[in-house]
């Protein structure tokens, strides 16, 4: 059911990229697959009643291990917002360059102009 | 922009600056790290440049300047992976000692990454903010 | 508990989206694509991993800053959606075909909220839980990995963080283009 939903997120995001014709949408529908893929790896590594994987003080560590949750797909999705991030900064500054060019941001619009 | 701005910036400012610089620095003790607090750095002087215009940031904080940061401190990074290699075995190993735990001077090398990429995140959003809207306004100001 | 708010906020992420994707005027929909984000961050938060949340509130904002320092006081709302009908419909229809297969891909994965890391022989996450403290010193497991165990992946993210800022600086140059300078690549060729 949750993992259900959540590919019904990320295809929403890719009904955006594949249908809109607004670069904007397309930047969004973008974004919105990638927030997608990032729940749907720390969905699969939760369980039941666990805990964040930071320790404090006084806590025993064998009892830490069998709670934490699993900590390595957290680090893969630090790592993957960061460079989402970095991708949408270059793709808005492709879409703000073709505007300025083309004044618009119509897909189409950009394809007629461009012969 | 507005003074209810202007002024409101004024006064919490600084305390971005300062949440920003103790997300970074106990990134290892608490949730956090360099990359968030990079970014909460970053937001600060992104608040004063929409509240107080251009020309007042670049006295702070400049776009040249932002650069050098961001370089230098990918470098600094690097350095701290070749000391790895020069007192440690291998590259990027933790040659320091891990200290006392839940103080801020344990975990060795991980709080000087922290803080050597949480300068670089932070200059290199800066800049790309600054890119982005600085495009802007000289497209405004008048076409070539 | 926790399964029902996940499903409460996968709900209102996906009505968000759709909100932010069907939208005319722009700016209320990149006020909906934050409303997602920030149900990205509460999930986070409830799926136990607090330093995401942190960074993906914090990403949020940057992104909502940059849409709309990028779109505002453009002329965006006079593109009209949707005339070709007969395009849009094979799309729609394609997108539920692949939903529906992909449904049955769902029932292979994991049960939610099992244990799944402990089945695995080999797997590296119990030895950073265990030793990541003694090792490194740092209580916050997510940190050891990022920064001690895994820290390639860091380097990466940070040359790519630099790649882009470069990228952007040079897609967004106003020099160098269009005016057959000699330092622009039009009047190096030309001069040649």
């Amino acid at each position: 059911m949750i993992y259900g939903l959540c590919l019904l997120l990320f295809l929403i995001g890719f009904y955006g990229v594949v249908v809109k014709r607004n670069l904007i949408k397309i930047i969004m529908g973008l974004i919105v697959m990638e927030y997608a893929v990032h729940l749907f790896i720390v969905l699969v590594s939760y369980q039941r009643g666990g805990i964040v994987p930071i320790l404090e003080e006084g806590q025993k560590i064998g009892e830490f291990v069998g709670l934490a949750v699993d900590p390595l797909p957290q680090v893969l999705v630090l790592t993957a917002i960061v460079i989402n991030f970095g991708i949408t900064a270059l793709v808005v500054a492709l879409a703000v360059r073709l505007y300025e060019k083309y004044g618009t941001f119509d897909v189409g619009e950009i394809r007629r102009l461009r012969g | 922009m507005s003074p209810i701005v202007q002024t409101v910036t004024r006064w919490i400012n600084s305390f971005i600056f300062i949440f920003g610089l103790y997300v970074m620095l106990y990134g290892h003790v608490t949730p956090g790290g360099g990359f968030p607090g990079g970014v909460i750095i970053a937001c600060s002087f992104i608040l004063i440049t929409l509240a107080a215009g251009k020309e007042f940031t670049f006295r702070l904080f400049s776009l040249k300047q932002a650069s050098v940061v961001d370089s230098l401190s990918i470098l600094l990074f690097l350095i701290i992976g070749f000391l790895g290699m020069v007192f440690g075995n291998y590259f990027f190993a933790n040659f320091l000692p891990p200290g006392e735990a839940f103080r801020l001077q344990s975990g060795g090398t991980i709080v000087f990454s922290n803080v050597v990429i949480g300068f670089k995140v932070s200059a290199a959003i800066f800049a790309m903010f600054l890119y982005l809207s600085l495009f802007r306004l000289e497209e405004g100001a008048g076409e070539e | 508990m926790t399964p029902y708010i996940i499903i409460i906020l996968l709900i209102f992420m996906i009505i968000a989206a759709l909100v932010a994707l069907e939208t005319r005027d722009t700016l209320a929909a990149v006020v909906a694509l934050a409303a997602v984000g920030i149900g990205t961050s509460i999930a986070f938060l409830f799926l136990g991993a607090p330093d995401l949340a942190i960074t993906q509130v914090v990403v949020e904002v940057l992104v909502l800053l940059i849409l709309i320092r990028a779109t505002i006081s453009r002329d965006v709302t006079t593109i009209q959606e949707g005339k070709p009908q007969f395009g849009m419909t094979i799309a729609v229809s394609s997108l539920l075909i692949l939903f529906l297969f992909s449904l049955h891909m769902v029932e292979v994965l994991p049960v939610f909220g099992l244990r799944a890391h402990t089945g695995l022989a080999g797997n590296p996450s119990l030895h950073y839980l265990g030793e990541a403290l003694a090792e490194t010193g740092a209580a916050n497991v997510v940190t050891a990995i990022l920064l001690d165990y895994r820290v390639f992946d860091t380097i990466g993210e940070v040359t790519v963080l630099f790649v882009a800022l470069i990228g952007v600086w040079t897609v967004l140059r106003k020099k160098g283009r269009l005016r057959g300078d000699s330092d622009s690549v039009e009047g190096m060729v030309k001069k040649s």
